[in-house]
């Protein structure tokens, strides 16, 4: 199983994905240079990913304390999420992100 | 300046759980310390952070907030007597002639210590710089990401960005004294006191202030002075606000910062040590916590306390080196007991 994850230059990435991982920890075991500087606990804002619009549904929805913590995350869209929030199964296999301004 | 030169056996470079820590370990060994952090109170990422999410990994602890282990770690370094340094980084570290570390702050704190402990973390906390491209060029001119004197910003237009607390409580603060203020937010809620939230909504439907759902997308101006910022609103077309200055309030990220700059040896913005007192290529001067790095290294509080154990051990010889290490126990030690105060209660 793999993500598609393009980094801030553009340039897209595959990287190995594990079920059960949330999607930042796969884009930092994968080598992209993500900041996720709260660990992943939903505490800072710099695993802030762009999700392509045809998988945005397939995702459940962020919740509150999510959505919050994007108000200290740059350039927010409909399609932005917390990658650390983001738990990877296989139903996800080819999911695609962007990494946002911020999180590098 | 002619700062006070503050003479000291140890100055810890953070006071996160691991510097506060070090403070314990570094007292049973008979070592003062002084410690400086850039934010206005003890607990580093503990504080600011997650003050309120619990931490289920600390030894013997099932379960306590940020919040909760930083009191904790104050409590058990309170024998010891820390000073505290408050919003401050250290700027600088040289070694004086007579071999004693000095390290300057960027608020002209000089201290000389006999050994220098690296606790520091994910680096010192900044606020956010919006990504916007050429706002280096206006930052501290009329772009800000915190106030130090509000009279500067009397009779300006202000663009004030963010949703959360220091956004609201410097909207309502600086409104009576503006020409003109408008709040610029990505959505129509706000993650602040709800009581500063009512009193800026109150302000907008009085029409003293403005309230804008947007993003920032361009600043406008020259030579560091704002004209204008481009607004640009979820499917609708971008639009200009003039404005004097751009107050952006976004939170804190961690930057490593003057610690770069110290002389010791980095590796992937990490300082290596070796696990044996966790020293960096500098004599007397340790890292420990998230900061460094070696072979097998996790990022846990607990490995910082560890680690800040056994730095005590190499700084004890180096702060006494006429006196001969002892290891004991605080359950066994009427010696270790009187240091902590406990000695009558046992």
């Amino acid at each position: 199983m793999r993500i598609l994850c393009t980094d801030t230059e553009g340039k897209e990435r595959e990287l190995l994905a594990t079920n059960e991982w949330t999607v930042m920890e796969i884009i930092r075991e994968g080598g992209l240079p993500i900041l996720a500087q709260c660990g992943g606990s939903c505490a800072c804002a710099t695993c802030h990913v762009y999700v392509d619009p045809a998988w945005k549904d397939k995702l459940p929805e962020p919740n509150e304390e999510e959505v919050g913590m994007l108000d200290g995350a740059f350039e927010v869209t409909e399609n932005s999420r917390l990658s650390c929030q983001i738990i990877f199964n296989e139903e996800l296999d080819g999911l695609k992100v962007t990494l946002a301004p911020g999180s590098v | 300046m002619n700062a006070e030169v503050i003479k000291t056996d140890a100055v810890i470079v953070g006071a996160g759980p691991v510097g506060l820590f070090a403070v314990f370990e570094l007292g049973l060994n008979d070592i003062k310390c002084h410690l400086v952090d850039i934010l206005d109170r003890p607990g580093g990422q503990c504080a600011e952070l997650y003050p309120e999410k619990p931490i289920y990994d600390i030894p013997a602890i099932p379960s306590c907030t940020g919040a909760e282990l930083t009191e904790r770690l104050l409590e058990q370094g309170k024998p010891f007597n820390p000073t505290f340094h408050f919003g401050q980084m250290v700027e600088s570290l040289e070694k004086t002639p007579e071999g004693k570390w000095r390290l300057t702050t960027d608020r002209g704190t000089v201290f000389e210590s006999t050994i220098v402990v690296i606790a520091a973390g994910g680096g010192s906390f900044v606020p956010k710089r919006p990504p916007i491209k050429g706002i280096e060029a206006y930052e501290n001119k009329s772009v800000f990401y915190a106030v130090r004197k509000m009279e500067q910003f009397r009779g300006k237009r202000l663009v004030i960005a963010g949703g959360g607390d220091s956004a609201l409580d410097w909207t309502i603060n600086l409104q009576p004294i503006a020409s003109h203020i408008t709040l610029v937010h990505r959505r129509d809620e706000f993650r602040a006191a709800p009581d500063s939230v009512s009193k800026m909504r109150a302000l907008v439907a009085e029409g003293k202030m403005d309230l804008k759902i947007a993003n920032l997308s361009t600043l406008n101006g020259a030579d560091g002075q704002l004209a204008s910022v481009t607004l640009k609103e979820d499917g609708k077309d971008a639009y200009d606000m003039p404005c004097d200055n751009l107050l952006a309030f976004y939170g804190l990220t961690m930057k490593l910062g003057p610690v770069a700059n110290f002389g010791a040896e980095l590796q992937d913005n990490l300082l290596p040590v070796n696990t044996a007192d966790f020293e960096t290529n500098l004599p007397g001067v340790f890292a420990i916590g998230d900061i460094n790095t070696y072979p097998g290294k996790m990022k846990l509080i607990l490995s910082g306390f560890h680690e800040a154990a056994l730095m005590a051990k190499k700084a004890f010889a180096m702060v006494h080196p006429d006196r001969r290490y002892r290891f004991q126990y605080t359950t066994s030690s009427s010696d270790l007991q009187d240091k902590l105060g406990v000695s009558d209660a046992a």
